[in-house]
């Protein structure tokens, strides 16, 4: 009888831990280390000194991304005041992106706005939480997501650093994430950029390669030191991202959090995902050690008759 | 029932009945009562009243959620995407039912025969709390009918989620047939149980990494929102730990208090094996539950130290973590130390009653109270808490089902 159930049990066993390893190993492959982006991966550089705060990227947005009319018409500036829970306006499941004014204090110019909306991070963390990995961040810089296998577990809307990811809770059938993918489909795919970007009467933002933005956006603190803060939000913030913002007061005054720090959102996650394997392979050896162990007295109990024979 | 039985009534117990003829499933779905007799019984229960209330206002809600999907029953935050049904029915269910694997390891791995009587009922507030707990998600999924689709249909294995649908799926099935037993016992299968019991190491093998990975991946969700949880109740090395470590003593303490209601409300299906040895059983378990409490102490603490937190202590937010930490954790200690020094299983009894409430406080702060710390707080709306309330019955009214029927509390007599 006792043989029979250790045979049975290193089957059993074995079985599981093959199972298992599958996925522990999968898991490793992605605790590599920090990836960095494409390189040549396309952003946007916003520089909020020159925004006016007229809509006009919303209702870019709106048009392109085939989105419900809004509650109120795009050139209501009304909104700039609504507040929903003491917050600012954010995206939602009709609106990818929004401006927001920030009243600075003894600013000459007046108030501050703040457009916001994805910020396509090289390392996003919506992606790395998806467990039905509906989100692909596409050579070209945009953070895609398929619809078509989204269970609706919201996990990316946990993950997502900057609050992004939006749900249609309204639907009942089809209910998904709603969230800027850059125009990937009709215009970043083929070279040109979003529809906010052109729309911009201001010339606010700026489209071009990643890395080139990078230069631009430094560049232009240095030949402005007095002006701007000498901070490209974006450049370095978790691991990242494709939208970077150029501003003349500091970022924390328009709502940017400012202690996200520079690992990727993964790299917190990672210190649970090492000991993954390390379970699978230690623990059936240890705990059946322990089953040894502590029925070591029935084994001398069954040894002994057999012995005196 | 308790009345019926003190008249003289004995619930079915074995295969024959006192004349020696055998017992028909519906007899034994009956429990051996007529079924007017049985229906006049459960129409005198007030507690079948109170659950009839629950599901005459949840129900057309549940409903409800379907039709008209989750905005109607949430407050359709972006910024709280979960709310109650996985803040208690996910992260409170999963730890409350590691006595599952709690007491397989106890009884079958390390040896300790002596825990028998109540290892059962273990192993079946393990299976149902995990049961009910994939409810609650099904009830918060916004497409549930999608639930496979990260095992066969589009497969995201780097995510901490991937590792928890695997893991609670594999788990359920390893429950369900370490449960197989006292199924087979009262249908009457002897092979099913012997050959369950052919492999009961592997299954409890398999039962402590399962448990110990998603336990673990539950607690490695959250390291996914650092900044948005409250610094106190945030630790990327310590996450997984803390919520396995507190799994150990939620289990135990769910155990000594479901055995506590058992020998309240249905000591008549309990037998004297049970009934007897229940205070001996209550204060072994509370002694487990001890050292898991002492140990998640001390490893809460070093995560404030890790990660340098001790000046929040003094904030609005730190008063409330170390009320946390003295209901939910000093509080039960110290009661289960008292009980196991006195020899007082109802000390024991208090101190898991305690440590239960502890448990749903400490994954209510981290899911929702203390998420989102610096916005603003989500008060849930009222239809997600009747859905959780009638979720919470069935799960009541299923428990007590199978306690009814199944040798859980008794031992069926071949």
């Amino acid at each position: 009888m006792k043989k029979l159930n250790r045979r049975f049990f290193l089957k059993g066993g074995m079985a599981g831990t093959a199972l298992l390893a599958d996925t522990g190993l999968a898991k490793k492959a992605s605790a590599a280390d920090t990836f960095g982006g494409y390189p040549d991966s396309m952003g946007v550089l916003v520089d909020f000194t020159k925004c006016v705060g007229c809509r006009s990227c919303e209702a870019a947005c709106n048009k392109e991304q085939g989105l419900p009319a809004p509650d109120k018409p795009f050139d209501y500036m009304s909104v700039f005041d609504e507040r929903h829970k003491g917050q600012k306006r954010r995206t939602t499941e009709k609106a990818y992106t929004v401006v927001n004014r920030y009243n600075i204090k003894d600013r000459e110019q007046g108030p501050v706005f703040r457009k916001f909306q994805c910020n396509h991070c090289n390392e996003p963390a919506c992606l790395t939480s998806c467990f039905v990995n509906a989100y692909t961040k596409t050579k070209e810089g945009a953070v895609i997501y398929d619809p078509t296998v989204c269970v609706g577990c919201r996990t990316c809307m946990i993950a997502c650093p900057f609050y992004v990811p939006a749900y249609s809770y309204s639907n009942p059938i089809n209910p998904v994430i709603k969230k800027c993918i850059m125009c990937y489909d009709t215009r970043l795919k083929f070279g040109r950029p979003p529809a906010c970007v052109e729309a911009c009467p201001q010339e606010v933002m700026t489209f071009g390669k990643r890395k080139d933005l990078i230069k631009l956006g430094h560049n232009r603190i240095q030949k402005n030191p007095e002006k701007y803060i000498d901070h490209l939000y974006g450049e370095k913030e978790v691991g990242g991202t494709a939208w970077m913002y150029m501003s003349d007061v500091p970022f924390e005054e328009l709502g940017f959090n400012t202690h996200l720090g520079e690992q990727p959102i993964i790299s917190y996650v990672k210190e649970f995902l090492t000991i993954v394997p390390m379970v699978l392979t230690i623990w059936p050896a240890l705990f059946t050690g322990f089953y040894l162990l502590a029925n070591r007295k029935e084994a001398f109990k069954n040894e002994k008759p057999s012995g005196n024979e | 029932m308790n009345q019926l039985v003190k008249q003289g009534f004995s619930p079915v117990v074995s295969h024959r009945k006192k004349d020696g003829s055998a017992w028909t499933v519906k007899e034994k779905i009956f429990l051996g009562l007529t079924p007017g007799d049985y229906f006049s019984e459960q129409f005198r229960n007030p507690f079948n009243w109170i659950l009839a209330v629950i599901y005459a206002v949840g129900l057309p809600i549940i409903i409800g959620r379907f039709i008209y999907g989750l905005g109607w029953v949430t407050h359709s935050s972006y910024d709280y995407p979960w709310g109650l049904f996985l803040g208690f029915g996910l992260f409170t269910m999963v730890p409350l039912s590691a006595s599952g694997f709690m007491m397989g390891t106890t009884v079958e791995l390390f040896g300790r025969s002596d825990f028998k009587p109540i290892e059962r009922l273990g192993l079946l507030n393990g299976l149902l709390g995990y049961l009910f707990a994939v409810v609650f998600l099904q009830v918060d999924l916004g497409q549930p009918w999608r639930l496979i689709y990260p095992m066969f249909v589009s497969l995201g294995p780097a995510a901490v989620l991937f590792l928890v649908a695997w893991h609670v799926a594999t788990y359920l099935s390893c429950q369900i047939a370490e449960l197989v037993p006292a199924f087979a016992e009262w249908m009457g299968l002897p092979r099913a149980k012997k050959f369950i019991k052919s492999i009961v190491l592997g299954l409890t093998i398999a039962g402590i990494i399962l448990s110990t990975l998603h336990q673990g991946a539950l607690g490695g969700l959250f390291t996914y929102a650092p900044g948005k949880i409250h610094p106190l109740w945030y630790s990327s090395p310590f996450q997984w730990f803390h919520f396995l470590c507190s799994a150990i003593f939620a289990g135990l303490s769910m155990l000594i208090v479901v055995s506590t209601l058992c020998k309240w409300f249905m000591r008549w299906r309990c037998d004297e094996n049970f009934l007897n040895s229940l205070d001996r059983l209550t204060l072994g378990i509370a002694k487990g539950a001890a050292l898991a409490l002492i140990t998640y102490l001390a490893i809460k603490l070093i995560a404030v130290a890790h990660d340098n937190e001790w000046q929040y202590i003094f904030t609005g937010w730190g008063q409330w973590f170390l009320l946390e930490i003295t209901i939910g954790v000093i509080v039960p200690l110290i009661l289960f130390t008292m009980a196991i020094r006195n020899d007082s299983a109802d000390l024991a009894r208090l101190g898991a009653f305690i440590a239960v409430l502890g448990i749903v406080l400490n994954r209510l702060n981290t899911a929702l109270i203390a998420f989102n710390w610096n916005l603003y707080q989500d008060i849930p709306h009222w239809r997600e808490v009747v859905i959780c309330i009638t979720v919470y019955s069935t799960y009541i009214v299923v428990y007590r089902a199978i306690l009814a029927r199944m040798p859980i509390l008794y031992t069926w007599k071949e």
